[in-house]
Order: C-alpha cells, then structure tokens, then sequence
C-alpha cells in the first residue's frame, strides 16, 4: 500500500470527514488520495488561514475536519491559530509538508523551514517530524490524540518521508 | 441606514437561523442587540466570516448566515472562488457594504471606490449575487432564506457607528452553546 492510501487510511479511521488542502509538490499523491475517497468532503483553499476558517466551520457543524498544507503556511496562519483554532479551543490536525530540509533543491525554501518548529514551539502546539516512513505508524495516535484535546497538531513530513524529489 | 441599523432591522429574521458574524463591531452590535445562542461572534481572525459558515453550511443541513463587511471580504478574497465551486444552498453571505472599515475609524476601503464586490463575486463564478439597498437588506435576506439557493447579497449602506461594549464572553462558551443551537 502506498504511503499516501495509508495516510488518508488513518484519516478516515479517525471519523475525518472534511479535509482542505493547499498544494504542494510533496503532498501531490496524498491529495490526489483524498480527493478520490467517498467518505471525505475535499475541499480546496485559496490560502491556508481561509482553510483554517472552513475546518472551524466544519467542526462546529459536526464534522472532524483536518488540513493539509505546506510548512510556508505556518507563517500565514499564526493569528488564525491563535485566535480562532486556540481561542475557541477547536482541533485540527495539519498534515505539512516540510520544504526546506535534507534534499531540498529550492534553497528559499529552507528560509521557512529555519523557524518552522520555532514558530509552532512559541504558538505550544504539539508537533510531530516523520522523518522515514515508518514515522507515519503514529499518524493514528496523533489524530486520536488532537481529538481528545481540542488543539491545532503539526505533522510535519520532509522530502526524506517522502522519498526525495526524484531527479533534480 | 448604518449598520447597526441594518442589524437591528434584520435581527428577528437573524433570530431563527445560525448566524457568523464578523469580528470587531458587528459581532459587538448583534450581540446587543439580540444575544443569541445561534450567533457565532468572531473575537479575532479578520476575513474568515465567509469561510466558517461555508465549512458550517457544508457540514450540516440548517440555513448558516454569514455576516461580512466589504473591508473583511476584501482583506480574504478567495473566499469567493471556493463559495463559488462548492455550493451549499444553505448558505447566505451577507456583506453588509458600507465602503469602510468601521471597526478601524471608517477608513476607506476600495470597495467604497472603483472595486464593486458584487462583479467580483459574480466574475468569480457565485450564481446568486444580489445587490441591495439597506432598507431592503430584511426582504431581500428573507427572499434568499426563502429560496434555498446559495445567495451572496451585498447590501449598500452609510459607514458609522455607534458606541457599544466589547464582548466579555469566553470564547469556548460562545462556540460550545453556539455547537448546542446547530444540533437543537
């Protein structure tokens, strides 16, 4: 099974119903997962705090919500995070793709990937870093774990997890 | 008519539906106004309005009303194209257009000069776009509350504002009773 059914596997597991996504290069085969699955409403962003409102609304509605979304994202976000997903106390899982780590061909990428986990330590989110695939094992215990405690989680994935960039 | 004009008008067709509204002074008038367990008052996050009644709509059957301002439609713009491609005909987005931002000083805003939010929504592929007056905001919401088809009204009205109190209530309250009105 490829790593992307495993991944949209474990959202679906969890009662995910509703998932926002925003691309990039790196979570092209996840998104592609989970605009093909019948039980999940894929619902593309133009911006990932746009994406962060509609999962607000989607939760309030009854439906466990959850975003996908590039680490450049974190620098749109913070206020959303703080002020809405925090404020109101409402879970979210967001899956990242982490552009900027080993193997990454676009050297502006790594000036985000610097203050990523910086940024999601000063905002006291949980963050979890797959690195190989076998990290992805606790995809489930993570998504059981943010809807138990009603926070905004980072899964952040690098081109490592990934499986690289293939030829550059 | 000014907003909290419009407000207090509408506020009995407000009182039966679940009702986003808009952080700052929107939030704070309809919540003097009429207090109501099916309002969401945003306390921050300027521009997502639109975006959690959408999610809201999508993910339950009650009729959701989001209430925007023309600057907070500006300020998340591509919130029409994803209104536009997935459409909930129980969703109605109000903009209350008075060409300012008045939770700021009634700074102008370009929708007060050559931008007309209404031709974006429609360029932007929303079917139901109707342009109103404010002494018309109650019949025409009425007409799209009624009509059970996603509706995007903007209702052309006078800035200014009135003095009021900020909202005390805790965030977790406002959206725990808020979550008990959409599933009574």
């Amino acid at each position: 099974m490829s790593i992307s059914s495993k991944i949209v596997d474990d959202f679906v597991a969890n009662g995910v119903e509703f998932i926002t996504t925003v691309p990039c290069k790196q979570l092209a085969g996840v998104i592609e997962e989970v605009e093909a699955r019948p039980e999940i409403f894929h619902i593309p962003s133009n911006k990932e705090d746009e994406g962060m409102g509609l999962c607000a609304g989607a939760f309030m509605g009854g439906k466990r919500p959850a975003i996908i979304m590039q680490n450049t994202a974190i620098g749109v976000t913070i206020n959303t995070l703080a002020t809405l997903t925090q404020y109101y106390r409402m879970p979210l899982p967001m899956l990242i793709s982490y552009r900027g780590e080993l193997r990454e061909p676009v050297a502006c990428q790594v000036e985000m990937a610097v203050h990523t986990k910086a940024l999601l330590n000063q905002l006291n989110i949980p963050t979890y870093h797959f690195h190989q695939e076998s990290d992805a094992d606790e995809l489930d215990a993570i998504l059981k774990y943010t809807f138990m405690c009603n926070k905004p989680v980072a899964i952040l994935t690098d081109a490592s997890f990934w499986g690289g960039y293939g030829d550059q | 008519m000014i907003r909290s004009e419009i407000l207090r008008e509408i506020a009995p067709i407000l009182r039966d539906q679940l009702v986003v509204c808009n952080i700052g002074l929107p939030s704070q008038e309809l919540h003097m106004i009429d207090d109501q367990p099916s309002n969401f008052y945003m306390l921050g996050t300027m521009g997502l309005s639109s975006s959690i009644g959408l999610g809201l709509a999508l993910s339950q059957d009650k009729t959701v009303i989001s209430i925007d301002g023309d600057g907070s439609v500006l300020t998340n713009l591509g919130t029409l194209p994803t209104i536009a491609n997935n459409v909930a005909d129980n969703f109605i987005l109000l903009i209350i257009d008075n060409g300012s931002y008045g939770s700021t000083g009634d700074q102008p805003t370009y929708a007060g000069k050559k931008t007309k939010l209404e031709a974006v929504a429609s360029a932007c592929g929303c079917e139901n776009v109707v342009t109103c007056q404010d002494v018309d905001t109650g019949k025409v919401l009425q007409a799209a509350i009624d009509s059970k088809k996603m509706t995007i009204i903007v209702s052309k009205c006078d800035s200014g504002n009135i003095k009021l109190p900020v909202i005390t209530m805790d965030p977790v309250e406002i959206r725990a009773r808020f979550m008990t009105a959409v599933t009574s």
